[in-house]
């Protein structure tokens, strides 16, 4: 009996959190003609791509106003092209970035690294709103507004939890390899690149995943740097879309075209990467 | 071996390791957070250059209702979405646990946290429409007479809590479950030979067994909570959100973009650095307090 009533809980909680993506791809297949006569309908009575050609731009825009959309030009081929770019650039560069660092905190030794750490761990503690105050009137200051350096510089190279991160994973793993490495006389450069590195895949792509995933939600900076047309990503154009459409009737069919969008890539990580990405999801290796 | 490595001087390859991160460090995080820290004591309007008033903005903060408001339904969102996210969580996770190993199901609980907030928020601003809004069609199928939406002064905030509890429930019941599978296994075994039942064996295993691990989620999530930003900016189509839906993070945008009070957003952006780090300094204290008997 109880166990019974637990898979009708865990059912139960699998439709409410599948559910309502069901509803975004159905409402995006919905013709916007047909949106309130099929307000409550499981399945379009005359199901169409057009949402989706239209807010990818690929019709012309006579086509698109018939279709409901404000008129106003949307490109969410490019939109989407931006995110992948952002998101991909930042995971890679800022991963390795901060394994070099992660590796120079638990295995080098130095005067003031114990210091540096210190700060750096400090910092997680500062919420990101105070310095994106400052950074958004630096990137101004040098004319980095709208261009894709403004937009991606700032979480470029780190953030404070990947270094902490990837330097508890460093510590936790055995000295033997290294110091065989060493007697050999290979130097602490070689050693990083070609023995540690490739030992450590499994963490650098796991951060390295949060990293895609996280960017790829990223909403208040790059709605501040990055509004213009050529460097928007998704968020921002899903935002910008939402603003054009008449606020009496949004254009919600077109709207949850772009929304489907936004959803598919993570999707696909999600699919190949899946059982990693949810094997990642662990906090009781990290004390 | 270990003294051949003890006697070995990394200092010029231990800064260079250090370089891009260094570079990152000193540019983005320690260079604006003394400028956020400066332009808290002056008045700055972006087309000026700021100029010092003492502590006339963390005076006029006193004061001003409206930052009062902001912590205020801030607060309130926190709870209700940490509350429910977590209590959920947990229970799905206990489930889980209990009956399945699948990463299928897991994963698919997965999904919502992969998926931008924007997105979250539109998407949940269509299914609550006044109009055409399905979640609304359900109420009325169940006979309810309310009319769910973001702009009732009542219903607003805890819609947005429940909202972003929906997206981060499935993320927060998989740390938890990570930290269950540590649970040695035997200890259930020998439970239920002596007759202990499911519930009795949750209250006194698994959750003493995963304190640490739920204080860790705790001190995580409600960092996270404090940061509600996308939410509230998308689902009212772009403009202002009404002041029971104002919450702290877009007071400070508000006053910094719309108003452009450059010197103000940063001595709000101020108390909330403050109030973070005491409410981490204490949930770092409770955790400390309650490690687990596992170690």
């Amino acid at each position: 009996m109880l166990k019974r009533v637990s898979w009708l809980a865990l059912a139960a909680a699998l439709v409410v959190t599948v559910f309502p993506f069901y509803w975004m791809i159905r409402t995006a297949l919905t013709p916007a003609a047909d949106l309130f006569r099929d307000s409550t309908a499981l399945w379009p009575s005359n199901p169409t791509l057009i949402n989706f050609t239209r807010v990818l731009g690929l019709v012309s825009s006579e086509e698109a106003r018939a279709a409901g959309g404000s008129g106003a030009e949307i490109d969410f081929l490019l939109y989407t092209a931006n995110s992948l770019v952002y998101s991909g650039l930042i995971a890679v560069v800022q991963t390795l970035c901060c394994a070099m660092a992660g590796y120079a905190f638990a295995r080098l030794r130095f005067p003031g690294r114990d210091l540096v750490f210190g700060v750096i761990v400090a910092a997680l503690m500062v919420p990101p709103i105070f310095t994106l105050l400052p950074n958004f009137v630096l990137v101004k200051q040098l004319g980095l507004v709208n261009t894709f350096p403004g937009l991606v510089l700032p979480s470029l190279l780190m953030t404070p939890f990947a270094v902490f991160f990837l330097r508890q994973f460093f510590l936790s793993i055995p000295r033997d390899v290294e110091e065989a490495a060493t007697l050999e006389g290979i130097g602490r450069w070689g050693m990083f690149w070609r023995i540690v590195l490739p030992m450590s895949r499994g963490p650098l792509i796991t951060i390295g995943l949060t990293t895609i995933v996280w960017s790829w939600k990223d909403y208040l900076w790059p709605l501040l740097v990055g509004k213009a047309e050529e460097t928007r990503v998704l968020t921002v154009g899903l935002g910008v879309f939402l603003q054009q459409s008449p606020n009496r009737a949004p254009d919600w069919t077109g709207l949850m075209a772009g929304s489907v969008l936004s959803v598919v890539p993570v999707l696909l990580l999600l699919v190949f990467l899946g059982r990693r990405l949810v094997q990642s999801l662990n906090f009781s290796g990290m004390k | 071996m270990q003294a051949v490595l003890r006697k070995r001087d990394d200092r010029v390859a231990g800064w260079l390791f250090l370089l891009p991160v260094l570079i990152g460090f000193l540019i983005f995080y320690a260079y604006p957070t003394v400028r956020g820290v400066w332009y808290s004591f002056t008045d700055y309007s972006l087309l000026n250059d700021p100029a010092y008033v003492g502590a006339d903005n963390y005076r006029e903060l006193v004061g001003d209702e409206q930052f009062w408001n902001a912590l205020k339904v801030t607060a309130y969102y926190v709870v209700v979405n940490i509350g429910s996210q977590t209590l959920i969580a947990l229970g799905l996770a206990a489930l889980m646990h209990r009956l399945t190993r699948s990463v299928v199901l897991r994963a698919a609980l997965l999904v919502p946290w992969l998926v931008p907030n924007v997105t979250i928020g539109l998407l949940w601003a269509w299914l609550l429409d006044p109009d055409l809004g399905f979640v609304n069609h359900l109420l009325g199928l169940a006979g309810l007479d309310t009319t769910l939406s973001f702009n009732s002064p009542t219903w607003a905030m805890p819609l947005v809590a429940l909202v972003n509890s929906w997206a981060y429930t499935g993320y927060t019941a998989l740390l938890l479950y990570a930290g269950m599978l540590q649970i040695p296994q035997g200890l259930y075994e020998s439970a239920s030979i002596d007759g202990a039942g499911e519930v009795r064996m949750f209250r006194s295993i698994t959750l003493p067994l995963l304190r640490p691990i739920i204080a860790l989620v705790l001190v995580v999530s409600l960092i996270g909570s404090f940061q509600i930003f996308d939410t509230v900016a998308v689902v009212y189509g772009g403009k202002a959100p009404i002041p029971e839906t104002r919450v702290i993070y877009y007071y400070i945008f508000q006053q910094a973009f719309t108003y452009f009070h450059m010197g103000y957003a940063a001595a709000v952006a101020m108390v909330l650095v403050v109030v973070l780090g005491v409410l981490t300094a204490v949930q770092m204290r409770m955790l400390r307090a309650s490690r687990s008997d596992l170690g």
